[in-house]
């Protein structure tokens, strides 16, 4: 069976390119490694959609931020997914620190960033006053805003799933070559064919490409350390707020989440282990000194969580968009670190129609945009809860008491299209487990649910990888 | 919508001992509102022995002292509806919950009493760096595993705090044919009961770690190993005492505290020592017609003090429907040098009452100390102890024949000295 | 002579019974703060005993698992025996408290009872 697509990859990027894909009349197929969309970078990434004065002018990021800076708030309609518009401020804390925002500012506008302006102490500390008193201007740019990057993979992952993308998880790359006008890609599930390639396989992407193209590339591994806080203060800070930008990015930030959480980090570190997404004592030291800097108090009690991602970062620092000159048929997305969840709704158009124009593709006729919409019963009102459980009884039934979620929404994250599988697919999906008891209180509900719903035995039920297992064993099985 | 006298949030040992006093106290419409599908609260899953002792002189698992109170629940039909959580609790006392049964059920209550229990802090809350891999559990959530589901959650164990969920799990693993290599402790004295040292952990030869802690999490699918370190006297880890420890379980006892999700959305006032609600004698809270007993009001050691406790909760409430609760005055009890916190932290002035009892902890090991309780700046009260821990809750008596002899008191103090 | 150090068990107060022994015989007995104190102190040195609690599967009933306990203390050195005893031992359904589930478990001469009610499953 011959695909016409074959997208490597289902995190925030390969998902919004097959998105953008299933609008032409093509044959797609997305494969990713691991068990669920999103387990990559894009599931520990600050979920900022950044403005664009950062990015240096005339570069790939500067171009793809912007525009998908702009696109990213009706695609989030379009999803229904979690957005909102808040605003960014960078910080300075003397005259010479400031120097570097005007840099930024001339930078935004070389970009044709919107609104950007500086503000003085009185207004910043107006605005924000949990800032430290300490701050001496800022660079205010209204058109940052926060989304829930896994939301944001999973409904692009789903509206391309309704519209015949097939996706297949587990399922790793290993050999790429070509066999007459095609693309045969070995992965350790089988051969598949393909006429193209589309390469969104985020810190492995250049293993992906060196595979097959002569022009090498070279992914450092960047690891970013963060912590998460309770909601209770969660509005600590209403806009994201960031430090002036170091050659290793934009600085360690203190953010709400789209989740209603607080946010603070990354630092930055280049490791040499793809796989290493650990936590370090220093790392989240650093994180927690950085992060005063800017909100000195900034409770620690509330801390729920600590959690650390990836940057795909290329040698070059930029992103590498577009088909490999020496292999037709196969497109790069690659070295997409930072701003690249904000680009993604662009990258995935952009490359959409680079492949579609290659294989000449029909735009398709009946192309679904609107998904399901997930039920968020937390946030209804109770007229609206006892309307929803009027229709389904589940709804009656609390699974998680910390984010108050029902067993029908958990059912629902399970037996809808590219549905959970794991514990942490059923958290991603429905937030249950990531309040403050981290899931002391549900997560043995949620294996036993798992395990009903698949048809398993609770000894089978992962927490997201193959050979994560809550248990081992029936009491005595040892003795 | 409903009306009810008495609303009792949780059916677990206080929940219960709370209606049936309340019951007694001449107040027959109540209602237990239990989020699980059977009463008797975290004491289903407590199948170990030790409850008991001082209420009914007899040594009882958790199932087998629950049912005592569930039995007497049923005798008197005292009404209660299972699988039902509530999601919100008004300052003008209606208490919002849901089941499968009924949807959201609205009930105006004359009175709430809150006894919800306590939740683990999870390990977030200690930051251990290391990835974030299966096969880490809090000390109770293990327990539902292996006590009521009937299933291992590993095989080589490794314990983080020795209070006493973590002392039974490693006895209870053992016995059901996991390997405990250790228990970490990151003081120096362990926080648990010392007959637990002996029968969870010295019976079955398991090394218990004082001053020391866990430094990393090895491991990214499923945990492989600890990282373990010795720590200094301010609690800091000495790197070079680290010794990496495998293991494919990590279970955390490293603290409780009261499920205080709904105290916090009434608008109750928390006395940020315990993180639960500040009370009066009366168990009241800063709502009138809302109290508070058992581990929701402050973390218990044993269950026959929440009983009590519960019991006067119970009546309080039950008095305060048939509007007999006498006046708001009311004496400040200060935890003083060496006291951590006390419950409650007011005395209703009610010459009808010849006794009040005042629980607290201490905030350090004392040995050969003296509790003292003084009346405004007079001594009433001056006993030795051999040992006061912060693990082991201690309670002493105000008389009311004290309270007579003052008539000017403002203040009640409890504090430890050295002579 | 020989002075050992013994934590009484019977209760939460956990008094640190002084004990000396000659020749395996009890000498004295220091610290105790009430009579089981001795009577523990005595038993401990010469044959000590534990209760022992578990969990059996339970079929047919509304609950899966029943929680069980020794009647009364059993040697120390026969825990291991009996919970190798109750491995693969499953209880049907209704279960009252104080059922006997095995009768003189490793010939201890203690019964295992039921600590839990468990209701036969309505179908």
């Amino acid at each position: 069976m011959m695909y016409d697509v074959i997208v490597i990859g289902a995190g925030v990027i390969g998902a919004n390119i097959a998105r953008e894909l299933a609008k032409y009349e093509l044959n797609i197929m997305v494969l990713e490694k691991n068990l669920d969309v999103c387990e990559g970078t894009s599931k520990a990434n600050s979920g900022i959609v950044h403005s664009g004065y950062d990015a240096k002018p005339g570069s790939l990021k500067a171009k793809y931020n912007v525009i998908g800076n702009v696109l990213m708030e009706d695609l989030c309609k379009e999803l229904v997914v979690p957005f909102k518009r808040n605003g960014s401020l960078v910080l300075a804390f003397s005259e010479s620190e400031s120097a570097t925002l005007k840099i930024l500012l001339d930078q935004g506008h070389k970009n044709k960033v919107k609104d950007l302006a500086i503000l003085e102490k009185e207004a910043i500390i107006a605005k924000e006053p949990n800032i430290n008193k300490n701050v001496y201007q800022a660079l205010y740019a209204p058109s940052g805003g926060i989304v829930d990057p896994f939301e944001l993979t999973l409904a692009s992952a789903e509206v391309a799933f309704l519209n015949d993308v097939s996706f297949q998880f587990g399922t790793r790359v290993t050999h790429i070559y070509r066999e007459d006008d095609a693309f045969m890609v070995v992965t350790n599930r089988g051969e598949y064919k393909s006429r193209t390639i589309v390469n969104a396989a985020g810190v492995f992407a250049d293993d992906i490409n060196n595979l097959i193209s002569d022009t090498k590339y070279r992914i450092l591994p960047r690891k970013g350390e963060y912590c998460l806080f309770d909601k209770q203060i969660g509005d600590l800070v209403t806009s994201t707020i960031f430090q002036l930008p170091t050659k290793e990015g934009k600085g360690v930030l203190v953010t709400p989440t789209a989740e209603g959480n607080l946010l603070i980090g990354p630092n930055s570190e280049f490791v040499d282990d793809k796989n290493d997404t650990s936590t370090s004592e220093e790392g989240i030291r650093e994180v927690i000194r950085r992060a005063k800097q800017s909100v000195d108090n900034i409770p620690m009690p509330f801390v729920i969580t600590a959690f650390a991602g990836l940057r795909a970062t290329e040698k070059n620092e930029d992103f590498v968009i577009g088909e490999a000159d020496d292999v037709p048929g196969f497109f790069n997305a690659l070295g997409i670190e930072s701003p690249g969840l904000t680009a993604a709704p662009a990258i995935a158009i952009e490359i959409a129609h680079m492949v579609a124009q290659k294989l000449e593709a029909k735009q398709s006729d009946n192309y679904i945009i609107k998904r399901n919409k997930t039920v968020h019963f937390e946030s209804l009102s109770i007229k609206e809860k006892q309307e929803l459980f009027l229709k389904d009884k589940n709804y009656g039934k609390i699974i998680c008491r910390c984010e108050l979620v029902t067993l029908a929404e958990i059912l629902d994250s399970i037996k809808r299209p590219l549905g959970a599988k794991t514990v942490d697919g059923v958290k991603r999906r429905t937030r249950a487990g990531s309040g403050r008891c981290q899931g002391g209180f549900c997560s043995p509900k949620i294996v036993e649910i798992l395990a009903k719903e698949l048809g398993k035995d609770l000894r089978e039920i992962l927490k997201s990888s193959e050979k994560s297992t809550y248990l081992i064993g029936l009491d005595k099985d040892l003795l | 919508m409903d009306n009810r006298d008495i609303v009792i949030i949780g059916g677990g040992p206080a929940g219960l001992a709370a209606a049936i006093s309340a019951y007694h106290a001449g107040v027959c419409d109540i209602l237990i509102l239990e989020r699980e599908n059977s009463l008797g609260g975290i004491l289903n899953q407590c199948i170990h022995n030790g409850f008991g002792l001082h209420k009914f002189k007899e040594e009882l698992t958790g199932p087998e002292y629950a049912e005592r109170y569930v039995d007497q629940v049923h005798e008197l039909n005292i009404e209660y509806k299972l699988e039902t959580m509530v999601i919100d609790i008004t300052e003008d006392k209606h208490v919002i919950a849901m089941n499968e049964i009924e949807g959201v059920i609205d009930i105006k209550a004359k009175t709430i009493i809150l006894a919800m229990g306590c939740r683990e802090r999870p390990r977030g809350a200690l930051n251990i760096p290391g990835n974030r891999p299966s096969g880490i559990f809090t000390a109770g959530t293990a327990q539902k595993y292996v006590n009521i589901d009937g299933y291992l959650p590993g095989r080589e164990v490794v314990i983080l705090g020795s209070g006493d969920i973590g002392l039974i799990m490693a006895r209870r693993l053992t016995l059901e044919g996991a390997k405990v290599k250790m228990v970490c402790e990151i003081l120096p004295y362990s926080g648990g009961l010392k007959r637990n040292i002996v029968q969870c952990l010295d019976d079955y030869d398991i090394p218990l770690r004082l001053s020391h802690t866990i430094t990393k999490i090895h491991g990214k699918e499923r945990i492989e190993a600890v990282t373990v370190a010795k720590v200094d006297e301010f609690l800091k880890p000495i790197k070079e005492t680290e010794e990496y420890v495998t293991c494919d379980t990590l279970l955390l006892s490293v603290g409780l505290i009261p499920e205080n999700e709904l105290t916090r959305k009434a608008g109750i006032t928390i006395n940020p020592k315990t993180q639960g609600p500040i009370v009066d004698s009366n168990l009241e809270t800063s709502i009138p017609g809302v109290y508070a007993c058992g581990n929701v009001l402050h973390v218990h050691d044993l269950v026959d003090y929440v009983s009590d406790e519960a019991s006067i909760a119970g009546q309080k409430a039950a008095m305060f429907v048939k509007n007999s609760l006498i006046s708001d005055d009311k004496f400040a009890v200060i935890a003083g040098k060496g006291v951590r916190y006390t419950v409650p932290s007011w005395i209703i002035d009610d010459s009808s009452i010849a006794m009040s009892i005042i629980r607290f902890r201490v905030d350090g090991v004392y040995k050969d100390h003296f509790v003292t309780i003084k009346l405004d700046n007079e001594k009433a009260y001056h006993k030795q102890k051999r040992i006061l821990t912060p693990g082991e809750m201690e309670q002493v008596m105000i008389l009311r024949k004290w309270i007579d002899a003052k008539p000017e008191l403002k203040t009640i103090e409890i504090l430890l000295e050295e002579d | 002579m020989e002075k050992r150090q013994l934590t009484c068990i019977n209760c939460p107060l956990g008094c640190q019974l002084e004990v000396v022994i000659d020749k395996g015989e009890i000498v004295s007995i220091e610290n105790y703060g009430c009579q089981r104190g001795i009577e523990y102190a005595k038993k401990e040195i010469a044959n000590p005993k534990r209760t022992v609690t578990s969990i059996l599967p339970v079929i047919g009933g509304e609950l899966p698992m029943v929680s069980v306990k020794t009647r009364t203390d059993i040697p120390k050195d026969k825990i291991s025996e009996c919970m190798h005893c109750l491995k693969d031992l499953k209880v049907g359904a209704p279960v009252k408290i104080g059922d006997v589930i095995v009768k003189n478990i490793g010939n201890t001469g203690v019964d295992i009872i039921a600590t839990k009610k468990v209701d036969k499953k309505n179908d």
